[in-house]
């Protein structure tokens, strides 16, 4: 369980998590749309090196990433084996009924594997290197000209916050409450399923009843702690664009002006 | 019976998502003798929980060795072998009222039994020895553990880890959020354990008042060392080591010090109840 | 008589109608402003209930609650928070904030109190508490002693009037606890705050200006610790008060009635 990498922090000091939350927001949105922008061999190329370039300069080191791709993995396996046997075109090598193994398959499913491997890769450095209540602040300024269109902006954040702090809390009371559990003789993960499943209903009973617990101790500390979403709050942290932002967006521009010029060629 | 658990040189961390935490416990040895009953005091974050961890195969040494009398776990020990060596270490949790989760009381408390292979049978009975043990009524047996008191199912949670019927007993601050009465009971009741059945209990707590009234050894832990093993005495003695430590005294140890000081006068040895005080106080004629 | 800081009159709690017994009857007692009163009781005597009530998260079936001279009800909760803070039993789940420093902003923010006054508020309250080391740790990675602190911090950063404290310091070690206490007393002076804190530690309530002692759900007894230890027995007490009953028993010479620690080391002295 606390082997789970998607969402979690990684505490550093590399340039990418001294940047503002809001220029990795920006370029990660932007990289989903780049990778699209690759067509080529070269492109393909530079996909690559920009995604080792990212995964280096955070120094959490390639094994944390490689984590985060593997819970992926049967997914990406499963989409690249659709594109190989069912696209035709190009030199065919192999032939059966319906499927058909082709060059254009293979290059495709190529691609696909690139872009999924590479977006997660470069979402994953942007979640590892942004402590969870940066990202929400970062959201909650990207989404303020939605505030036009009335959505409670303020409130969603605030939410948003507050389920991130939930989830590492009850990953830590399910492992004591696992933990517990062991110490009077249960083995999880061993046997049937269904001797499996009902081991777990001492896991989940008492993680039910404490997370219901949880919520409402909670909402009561803020109740008595004076929040109240109709009224305007003040805001603690404030987030600081500073010129390696402005270089980082920079880097994004020239990104997809190289692959603007990769495709013209 | 005489069952001996052994630390050897045991460095033990936690893994947390992609990284691993600094050590919480560094080079820990020590040999617990069976049919003591020893305290486990320090700081918090010193590594106490960490270590009855360690004793009860939840947290595996990741160098050094653990012996619970002929079984040793190191870091690659197995399940099927960590689960024999839970049956004889019964591990209590911190709040463990908090992990009740069966319909009946009775069910909770076979929920152990029946892990270990226990025949359903058997069960019943056991549930209603233990359950007289923590010195609560057979008629709880039927009760839903959620309507009971904060007190009540912290002793139904302490019987459901006695009927496993471990050789030694490990908890982790048994008392803390028990009101007076309820917690001289509960302790009463383990050092009666202790001293008629030989169980052997080893105890996390901050409160010095139950060390010096129930405890025959103490363990300090400091930055995930084992700093001191030894007779609850001789720590209360060392009036400077227990300042190194950031230690407190008993009550009564902290009275007879600073009336030491403000008399001038010496009592003859150290007191660490108020009944060595009185007796003290009336051999030097104060009262 | 100096100003009242809460005036409870005649309260009546039940969690569930169904339930045969009330969680409170007929509590009344009343602090005056400045002073420190502990609330003592077994498992289960409604202590925790009392605080709930008196920050108004739960509402009395019957009778008024008056904080600083206002009456208590759904309106006026909100303007009574602003000078009154409560830290709860479970130190747990109480923080919202990802670190330390966040979470203690959490009330000024709701506050709208502007952003360099609250740096220095935040800074403050984590000196006072002696947390400010950690002020961009995850609160719940801390020690359950650390996290106490931290609750505490977060209301101290309001500057309150009245800081109610439910079992706060149970987690923390003897020594950090009398740290703790020595300057919340200094505060209470300082600043004239109320503090009003449930406790099973005898030494600590010993140590207050008034106690209440709560017996399923109705106030046994109201008083100056003086006369609640040397009357009610049946009590547990702080540790001079067990000498001297020790002393009693054995037949021996003693103060007639209850002496703090210091007095009775003085007595013995004489
Ligand atoms: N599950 C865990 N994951 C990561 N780190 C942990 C975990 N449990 C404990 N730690 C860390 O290990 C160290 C020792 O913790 P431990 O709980 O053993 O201390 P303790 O002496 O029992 O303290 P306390 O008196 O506060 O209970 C602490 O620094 C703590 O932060
Ligand atoms: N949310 C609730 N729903 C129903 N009953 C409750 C609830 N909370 C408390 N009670 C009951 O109300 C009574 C008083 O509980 P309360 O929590 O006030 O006690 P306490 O004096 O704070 O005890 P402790 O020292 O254990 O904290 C108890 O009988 C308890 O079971
Ligand atoms: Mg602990
Ligand atoms: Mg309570």
């Amino acid at each position: 369980m606390n082997k789970l990498i998607l969402g979690r922090y990684f505490p550093g000091d590399s340039l990418i998590h001294r940047l503002d939350p809001r220029a990795k927001l920006i370029s990660g949105i932007a990289f989903i749309f780049i990778s699209f922008l690759a067509k080529n061999s070269q492109g393909l190329f530079l996909l690559w090196l920009f995604t080792f370039f990212v995964m280096s300069t955070t120094r959490v080191g390639f094994r944390a990433f490689f984590r985060g791709v593997r819970p992926l993995i049967w997914l990406i396996l499963f989409t690249v084996f659709l594109q190989i046997l069912f696209t035709a075109g190009g030199t065919i090598y192999f032939n059966w009924g319906p499927i058909k193994i082709s060059e254009y398959g293979l290059a495709n499913a190529l691609f696909i594997f690139s872009r999924f491997v590479t977006i997660i890769v470069v979402t994953t450095a942007v979640t590892l290197t942004t402590k969870p209540m940066e990202l929400t602040d970062g959201l909650t300024f990207l989404m303020r000209p939605l505030r036009i269109l009335r959505v409670p902006v303020d409130e969603l954040s605030m939410m948003l916050s507050i389920a991130l702090r939930f989830i590492p809390n009850l990953l830590d009371e399910m492992q004591r409450i696992m933990d517990a559990q062991k110490a009077r003789g249960a083995v999880f993960g061993e046997g049937s399923l269904f001797h499996q499943m009902k081991a777990l209903v001492p896991i989940f009973l008492p993680l039910f009843s404490s997370s219901l617990n949880r919520g409402e101790e909670l909402a009561n500390v803020m109740d008595v702690r004076g929040y109240r979403s109709e009224l305007p709050r003040s805001s603690f942290r404030r987030l600081i664009w500073k010129i390696k932002d402005t270089v980082c967006m920079l880097v994004i521009l020239l990104l997809i002006a190289a692959f603007a010029v990769l495709n013209l060629i | 019976m005489a069952m001996r658990l052994r630390l050897d040189h045991v460095t033990a961390d936690y893994q947390i998502g992609p990284v691993r935490s600094p050590r919480v416990l560094r080079e820990v040895s020590m040999s617990l003798q069976p049919g003591t009953f020893t305290a486990v005091v320090g700081p918090t974050g010193a590594g106490k929980s960490s270590l009855l961890k360690v004793l009860n195969g939840l947290l595996l040494p990741q160098s050094g060795q653990a012996e619970i009398g002929d079984i040793t776990i190191d870091g690659k020990s197995s399940k099927r072998l960590l689960k024999a060596v839970r049956k004889r270490v019964g591990l209590v949790f911190q709040f463990p009222e908090s992990q009740l989760f069966a319909e009946t009381v009775e069910q909770d408390i076979s929920f152990g039994p029946l892990n270990f292979g226990a025949h359903p049978r058997n069960v019943h009975a056991l549930a209603e020895k233990v359950i007289a043990q923590v010195g609560l009524d057979e008629s709880i047996l039927y009760r839903s553990p959620f309507s009971l008191s904060g007190g009540q199912k912290r002793r139904v949670a302490i019987a459901g880890v006695l009927a496993l019927e471990p050789e030694v007993l490990a908890l982790d601050e048994p008392t803390a959020g028990l009101d007076p009465t309820g917690k001289e009971e509960l302790l009463s009741l383990l050092k009666q354990w202790n001293k008629q059945n030989g169980l052997t209990i080893l105890m996390v707590t901050h409160d010095m008042e139950s060390v010096a009234r129930y405890a025959d050894d103490v363990v300090v832990m400091e930055k995930g060392r084992a700093v001191f093993h030894d007779s609850m005495r001789k720590l209360f003695e060392d009036t400077e080591r227990l300042e190194k430590w950031q230690l407190d005294v008993p009550d009564a140890r902290r009275f007879q010090l600073e009336f030491e000081v403000r008399s001038g006068t010496r009592l003859p040895r150290v007191c660490l109840t108020e009944d060595e005080l009185a007796d003290a106080l009336i051999e030097v004629g104060r009262v | 008589m100096k100003d009242l800081m809460i005036d409870v009159e005649n309260v009546t709690f039940r969690y569930d109608r169904r339930e045969q017994t009330d969680a409170l009857s007929s509590v009344s007692f009343k602090a005056e402003k400045g002073k420190w009163l502990s609330v003592i009781g077994n498992n289960g005597a409604g202590k925790s209930t009392l605080a709930a009530l008196l920050i108004g998260l739960i509402q009395p079936s019957q009778g008024t609650i008056r904080i600083n001279g206002v009456a208590l009800d759904e309106e006026s909760k909100w303007t009574i928070r602003r000078s009154a803070g409560i830290v709860f039993q479970n130190p747990d789940n109480q923080f919202i904030g990802a670190t330390v420093q966040d979470d203690v902003a959490f009330g000024l923010e709701n506050l709208n109190v502007p952003a360099d006054q609250m740096r220095l508020r935040v800074t403050e309250a984590l000196e006072t508490v002696g947390m400010l080391n950690y002020r961009t740790a995850d609160p719940t990675q801390l020690s359950g002693g650390q996290k106490q602190r931290v609750a505490i911090a977060g209301v101290l950063a309001l500057r309150p009037d009245l800081l109610i404290l439910d079992e706060a310091f149970v987690m923390l070690d003897p020594r950090s606890r009398r740290e703790l206490l020595a300057t919340l007393k200094r505060l209470k002076t300082e600043r004239d705050l109320t503090i009003l804190s449930i406790t099973h530690d005898m030494n600590e309530a010993a140590a207050s200006d008034r106690i209440l002692v709560l017996k399923q759900g109705h106030v046994a007894r109201s008083d100056t610790p003086a006369h609640i230890f040397s009357e009610e027995t049946e009590l547990a007490a702080p540790f001079s008060e067990r000498l001297r009953r020790l002393l009693l028993k054995k037949g021996r010479r003693a103060p007639e009635s209850y002496r703090t620690e210091s007095e009775m080391v003085q007595w013995l002295c004489d």
